[in-house]
């Protein structure tokens, strides 16, 4: 036990190096490894590839042109690959809680959620983030917007605030799988549900969908809502003026609650057979 | 519509009873109904905007756009249009080698396969494929056929499907014989399936060249037509005849490089 240390610092001393064993045991086969990362880009891109098919045909989606849509879709994808780099591993909980290998986690003087989360660390998810951030690129590029000093520095404070809502979510799933192990679909329809979602312009949904991303699981302020203030849009749901400054606070919230989750899940855990 | 994890995991055991060992499932089942409906819905209204700014788009107006967003739902895991199938355990018995001891078997592999599958498949339209279909039929307008003959029809298509399904992947995991790890030829099926069965977007929506392409491949087989079928959109006997057509030829080409793959098996110290 590395004594004298806060627990988030060893946590975090913890992760980098489990997450740094995975990476030097998946670059041991470096030409599998490319091919993987090669593979999730394709994958990942896929969905922009719909989103290019579809302004094949149309001008507009829900009233927002291609570069508006591509903004959307480069801070929702880029803000999950980073959130899935970093707790994407907390998905596969359930797995070890069903074969009873989480014990072992719960007897290492360190961290539980840092040993959940780095497990198995798979780098080749870089593959997403990097496939996200390309988008991003152009949109940034291509969106007709007036850039002043406040709105540049909008877009990485999205991008974090949105890794920080979309991470609490993969950890609150990760913690809602100890009580049901088989159910780590679940948790699929709201991450990979959610950045889904973002990519499309708020205005195609329903308002009571929206509501829900919103208030409910604030997903919106991810990027939907930045990204109103960037192209001058109403936001969603007429919400005030400032609310695309709120992101770091919905942030915050979210990782307080997403923390408060975990540890009622961890206090609950029993024992396979027990 | 985002590929997503977690339909893959293969389970463990082997045998024909395909069924009751994915029957065994519960939980996990409910979970995928779950997700399955979300992504519908979340699909659902983009289509609708896509469709109310283009009406009539590949020939679809709202309520067939709208049917053909949960019958894909209903079909993904049925149809294990990402893989996730039997291939996944395929695959693995090839890398581990345990595949040698099942040519010892007094069946044919690829029919031995198949039953598994089907099995696999008709426990994922019931289990999986019929909740989604009935929420989105109920909150949203769909047009969906009176007559049983178009169900029927529909039903055959169904089956033509799963034969095209199934003999796709065969394929793909019988070049994990040459391959050796199936890592690869699982995201190689995952990106084709994905894509070419218009699970982002139906193919008749495709423009220009892309779609005159994407429409003959054996993929469109697999979801597209059995949608068209269904909302009458074709002429049920060209489908079946495409359909028919593709599932033939692929699994011919199955038995081809099946007997050339088993030729190929060196067992460790023989």
């Amino acid at each position: 036990m590395a004594w004298g240390r806060s627990r988030p610092v060893e946590g975090l001393r913890a992760y980098r190096l489990i997450a740094g064993m995975w990476i030097r045991s998946t670059l041991t086969y470096r030409a599998s490894f490319a091919l993987t990362v090669c593979g999730n880009l394709l994958l990942s891109g896929l969905d922009f590839v719909a989103i290019l098919l579809m302004f094949a045909q149309v001008d507009a989606l829900g009233g927002w042109t291609l570069p508006e849509v591509a903004l959307l879709y480069g801070l929702s994808v880029t803000a999950f690959g980073i959130a899935q780099l970093a707790f994407g591993s907390v998905a596969s909980l359930g797995g070890r809680v069903r074969d009873g290998s989480f014990d072992t986690l719960l007897v290492r003087p360190v961290p539980v959620l840092a040993q959940v989360a780095a497990d198995r660390f798979a780098l080749r998810r870089l593959g997403r983030g990097v496939q996200g951030s390309v988008v991003l690129g152009w949109a940034l590029v291509a969106v007709d917007v007036d850039w002043g000093v406040v709105k540049v520095l909008l877009v990485p404070v999205t991008v974090v605030c949105g890794a920080v809502i979309f991470g609490s979510l993969f950890v609150a799933g990760g913690a809602f799988q100890f009580l049901a192990q088989d159910a780590s679909e679940v948790q699929n329809a709201f991450t990979y549900g959610g950045t889904t979602l973002l990519q499309y312009p708020p205005t195609v949904f329903g308002r009571d969908l929206v509501r829900g991303v919103t208030f409910v699981l604030p997903l919106a302020f991810a990027n939907w809502v930045p990204a109103a203030y960037l192209l001058g849009r109403p936001y969603p749901l007429g919400l005030p003026e400032g609310a695309a400054f709120a992101a770091p606070l919905v942030a915050v919230v979210c990782a307080a609650a997403a923390g408060a989750v975990w540890r009622a899940g961890l206090r609950s855990y029993r024992s396979t057979g027990s | 519509m985002a590929a997503r994890p977690g339909l893959v995991a293969g389970v463990p055991g082997r045998g024909g009873g395909g069924f009751r060992r994915y029957a065994t499932y519960r939980v996990a089942t409910a979970a995928g109904v779950f997700t399955n409906t979300v992504f519908g819905l979340i699909l659902v209204y983009t289509y609708l905007a896509l469709w109310e700014a283009r009406p009539g788009l590949g020939g679809y107006d709202q309520a067939q756009a709208v049917t053909y967003v949960w019958l894909a739902q209903a079909l993904f895991a049925m149809l294990a249009v990402q893989g996730g199938g039997f291939e996944v355990e395929l695959m693995e018995r090839v890398r581990t080698g345990e595949i040698a001891v099942d040519l010892y078997r007094p069946v044919d592999p690829q029919l031995w396969w198949l039953a598994n599958d089907m099995g696999r498949a008709v426990f994922q339209l019931l289990g999986r494929g019929v909740v989604p279909f009935l929420f989105g039929a109920l909150f949203f307008p769909t047009a969906l056929p009176g007559e049983p003959a178009v169900w029927a029809a529909f039903g055959v298509s169904l089956l033509l499907a799963l034969l095209v399904s199934f003999a796709i992947r065969y394929l793909f995991a019988l070049s994990v014989f040459w391959l050796l790890d199936g890592q690869g030829v699982g995201q190689a099926l995952m990106v084709t399936g994905v894509f070419c069965s218009g699970m982002t977007l139906p193919l008749n929506a495709f423009p220009g060249a892309l779609g005159d392409v994407v429409r003959v491949l054996p993929w469109a087989a697999q979801l597209q037509v059995p949608a068209d079928v269904l909302m009458g959109e074709t002429a049920v006997s060209g489908a079946f005849a495409f359909q028919a057509a593709w599932a033939v030829a692929l699994l011919a080409l199955g038995r081809l490089v099946q007997s050339a793959a088993t030729r190929r098996v060196v067992v460790q110290g023989g």
